[in-house]
């Protein structure tokens, strides 16, 4: 049983291979990552798989149907939902409403009670404002649940773009560099949050640089080179495999790894 | 009291149907009554429009076409076919959704200035037709519109109108306001802020611009069915490029995202003409330099620059923005 | 039968070499700026328009021709230097409104200064016509196209040989490396303004002596430019001068052989087909969306 079933995936830009025929699968209730260089091709992994791009060649299976080529907003009544490594925040929305957004599948999309303003429909939107707020509250944010997303700092963004992506209550959660431009303690703080997210249930799969955050949290790292797959296997398996040193880790990011856990 | 004021729904509603209510006190007569009548109706078109540009971010320089169509469903069902102006009406919003769905989907597929261009050309193309078929709209000369009945009374008169009109702002206003604070109106809203993180959310994207469209056009439509039986005439000129020039620049100078804003807008730019005439030949050099003087100095437009600094002074934070 | 056909070709080529340099100054503009300058139309009415006036104050036709340009130009550089530069940081729709604003503007001055008549201006050469092929082409027409020849070869000659003009181009490519390298954007945008301000203007001039001039002429101009623009791909110069071209043989081609009525909405008819089936214009190319 897999949540999730790359299989010789590829994708071509103008005689570039971004991705060139990747396969893996994900465990359910696992987090998973992905690491690799810069233009290694995990974000345009992360496009295909969340129907962004179309892949030039493969399939992508989604509880054991193929559906690579699908429609984003397809694949989100499906379970998946994702963040981004540069925010797509609604900057002309609150914080709250940013989250009411997420929920948007599992809320009432009809125009005319909507519109009338019927009594059915002002509860509904009451329970869902409710849902929301406690949805800030898990990710760390409830300081912001009136605030304007224009006016949050940007580690508080980031947050609130995990919360949009729960919102969705999804089975699979792709998050594309969460920690990235956050500090120490942010970061820290980031890691919790991935683990309290893993222990609710969801399948999450993560791109990130911060070595220390990834081996640290990761059931499985899957690593890429040039959109091919270098190495994989859980964070003891990759830290030995030569072709991932050789290639990616390096000395200095290991013995950086080390420190770490020395520390 | 300042916050319960601030909030847009009961506040903002209130004090618009209250302005609605004094304001006849202060028309001196009919020709105010008859600005302040077309005031109202473009003020309609601009919430509708406010929808499509201010909240799902899509631009549109051919909204006056969809006015034209309604306007002139009325006309000439009514006038050449003899029709009950309230099925014509119905029957020209009906036609004109239509048209913007079938239209939409292709057209709203463009971005930016390409978007422009496809509806600049489709008002261009109706307001040219409304010229040319001369055998059905009178052509440049324009037609005469039989008046409304309502249980047999014929409507005429501005200040009949007046109440008439005034009542559909604030059901427009009411309407507009719930549908933007609604899961349908974050959709909208989600296109305008970033399309990716909307699809990702699981929002069709180019279904929610083909709706919004269509409920711009028919609040369009609706509109101009009105305005062509409250004047009783209408040319090609009424429904042209610089009509939706005009009802752009309303939601642009009151303020996109406002839906108030729209309705302050579509009154300023209806009353300044009027107030600009003394001017005689200068009318168009000063209406065109206040508009850029507005534009520079409050990019925002009115209602969101003003309104934040009403915020500033008297509110700590802001609960939601759609005001 | 060919004979009317090459007709309708010289009108279309004529008309078409106008809204080519519309065309290319929405272009200029829009690689400095992203704004669409509404008031393009209004340059070309400005163009016409002051070269009447300075003719009927007596003046000869080749100082007022230079004199209506080089005011039109500096007209062009004030709207960018007191209305788009102090609005830089507005949105694009906000930018447009000025341009909108400008537009009226100008309209309104061009009512003050002259009227709201229709001006007539004199052929430069003559009125006789020559006759090629059993169609007969005015003086003037030769006037308009040479002339877009020798603007299209002049602008070509300035972007790819003068410094000034590679500066330009590499602000539309990329305004922040620009900026890096030392190019002066701020100069670039006020340059684009005058460059579009002199193409409209010297396509006005040219073709006030064939179709009467006033205060609203700009208004279907600049349109029919925007479109012409549209439809190279909006940002391309060799897109603007081919769509120009083709908006006005499609024009003087549909007038002649579908309808003289619907001759004004050929180019929006053409225009929609294009943009439902292109939707990046004729020879646009679609770029991917980063995230």
């Amino acid at each position: 049983m897999t949540a999730l079933a790359v299989e010789a995936l590829s994708k071509e830009f103008g005689g570039v291979h971004a991705v060139a025929d990747l396969s893996f699968a994900v465990t359910p209730g696992t987090i998973h990552s992905i690491i690799g260089p810069n233009g290694a091709g995990k974000t345009t992994l992360f496009n295909l798989i969340t129907g962004l791009y179309r892949p030039t060649a493969g399939r992508i299976v989604l509880d054991g149907e193929n559906v690579a080529g699908l429609a984003p907003y397809k694949l989100a009544a499906k379970g998946l939902s994702r963040t981004f490594q540069n925010l797509q925040i609604f900057f002309n929305m609150t914080a709250l409403e940013n989250v009411l957004v997420g929920m948007h599948l599992r809320l009432d999309r009809r125009l005319a009670p909507a519109v009338l303003r019927l009594a059915g429909a002002r509860r509904r939107e009451a329970q869902a404002r409710d849902e929301a707020a406690e949805l800030l509250r898990f990710v760390g944010l409830g300081d912001y649940v009136t605030a304007d997303s224009a006016s949050m700092p940007y580690g508080a963004l980031k947050r609130l773009e995990i919360a949009r992506a729960l919102a969705l209550r999804p089975r699979l959660l792709l998050l594309d560099e969460p920690a990235a431009g956050l500090n120490i303690n942010e970061t820290a703080e980031i890691d919790e949050l991935i683990r309290k997210i893993g222990e609710t249930g969801v399948t999450v799969v993560l791109v990130e640089h911060d070595m220390r955050l990834v081996m640290g949290i990761s059931d499985h790292i899957l690593v890429l080179d040039n959109g091919r797959k270098l190495g994989e296997g859980n964070a003891e398996q990759v830290r030995a495999d030569p072709k991932v040193i050789a290639a990616y880790l390096g000395a200095a990011a290991l013995g950086r790894n080390d420190a770490a856990k020395g520390g | 009291m300042i916050a319960w004021l601030a909030n847009p729904r009961t506040g903002g509603l209130l004090v618009l149907a209250a302005i609605i209510a004094v304001l006849p006190l202060a028309l001196p007569n009919n020709f105010y009554f008859d600005v302040a009548v077309r005031a109202g109706l473009n003020a309609i078109v601009c919430v509708g429009l406010n929808l499509l540009i201010g909240y799902a971010g899509q631009i549109s320089l051919g909204h006056a076409g969809f006015l034209g169509l309604g306007a002139y469903a009325s006309a000439v069902l009514t006038a050449h076919y003899g029709w009950n102006p309230y099925a014509a009406m119905g029957v020209g919003a009906i036609a004109v959704g239509v048209l913007a769905f079938a239209v939409g989907r292709p057209i709203l597929r463009l971005r930016g200035h390409y978007l422009a261009m496809a509806t600049l050309g489709l008002g261009i193309i109706i307001s040219i037709a409304a010229n040319t078929e001369d055998d059905y709209t009178g052509g440049p000369d324009g037609m005469t519109v039989p008046p409304l009945t309502v249980f047999g009374t014929e409507l005429y008169g501005e200040r009949i109108w007046y109440w008439i009109v005034g009542a559909l702002v604030v059901v427009s206003v009411w309407l507009a306001l719930n549908l933007v604070a609604s899961p349908v109106g974050r959709a909208l809203r989600s296109v305008h802020g970033s399309e990716v993180a909307a699809e990702v959310s699981g929002v069709d994207t180019a279904r929610y611009k083909v709706l919004v469209f269509v409920i711009s056009a028919v609040f369009a439509s609706v509109a101009g069915s009105l305005g062509a039986h409250y004047g009783g005439f209408i040319t090609p000129v009424d429904v042209g490029f610089i009509k939706s020039i005009e009802l752009v620049t309303m939601v642009v100078l009151g303020g996109m995202a406002s839906t108030y804003g729209a309705v302050v807008g579509a009154a300023i730019l209806t009353a300044l003409p009027q107030v600009l005439t003394w001017l005689q030949d200068y009318e168009h050099l000063a209406f065109g330099l206040i508009l850029m003087l507005v534009m520079i100095f409050m990019p925002r437009g009115l209602i969101p620059s003003l309104g934040s600094a009403f915020r500033h002074l008297f509110i700590d934070r802001p609960e939601t923005q759609s005001t | 039968m060919f004979a009317e056909f090459l007709q309708f070709l010289f009108t279309g080529i004529t008309v078409g070499a106008t809204y080519a340099l519309v065309a290319m100054g929405f272009s200029i503009i829009y690689n400095a700026s992203h704004v669409i300058n509404f008031a393009q139309g209004e340059f070309v009415m400005l163009g016409g328009m002051g070269t009447v006036y300075l003719l009927a104050a007596g003046l000869p036709l080749p100082v007022a021709i230079i004199i209506a340009v080089a005011m039109t130009v500096v007209v062009g550089m004030l709207l960018e230097k007191l209305a788009i530069e102090p609005a830089r940081n507005a949105s694009v729709v906000t930018l447009i409104i000025i341009t909108i604003g400008a537009s009226i503007f100008l309209r309104g001055v061009a009512q003050v200064v002259m009227d709201k008549e229709f001006h007539a201006m004199p052929a430069f050469t003559g009125e006789d016509p020559i006759v090629i092929g059993g169609a007969a082409i005015l003086p003037q027409s030769l006037w308009v196209i040479g002339g877009g020849v020798m603007m299209v070869l002049a602008l070509w000659f300035f972007f790819e040989r003068m410094k000034m003009g590679k500066a330009m181009l590499a602000t539309a490519y990329n305004p922040l490396a620009a900026r890096l390298v030392g190019i002066n954007t701020k100069m670039v945008l006020l340059l684009s303004f005058g460059l579009a301000a002199f193409l409209g203007s010297v396509g006005g001039i040219l073709i006030a002596p064939m179709s009467a001039t006033y205060y609203e002429v700009g208004i279907m101009l600049g349109l029919k430019g925007f479109c012409a623009a549209i439809l190279g791909g909006l940002g391309r110069g060799w897109g603007a001068v081919a769509g120009g071209l083709i908006v006005g043989i499609a024009e003087s081609m549909g007038a002649g052989y579908i309808s003289s009525e619907y001759k004004d909405a050929i180019a929006f008819i053409l225009i929609l087909l294009v943009l439902f089936f292109m939707p990046s214009g004729l020879f646009g190319t679609r770029g991917t969306e980063r995230v």
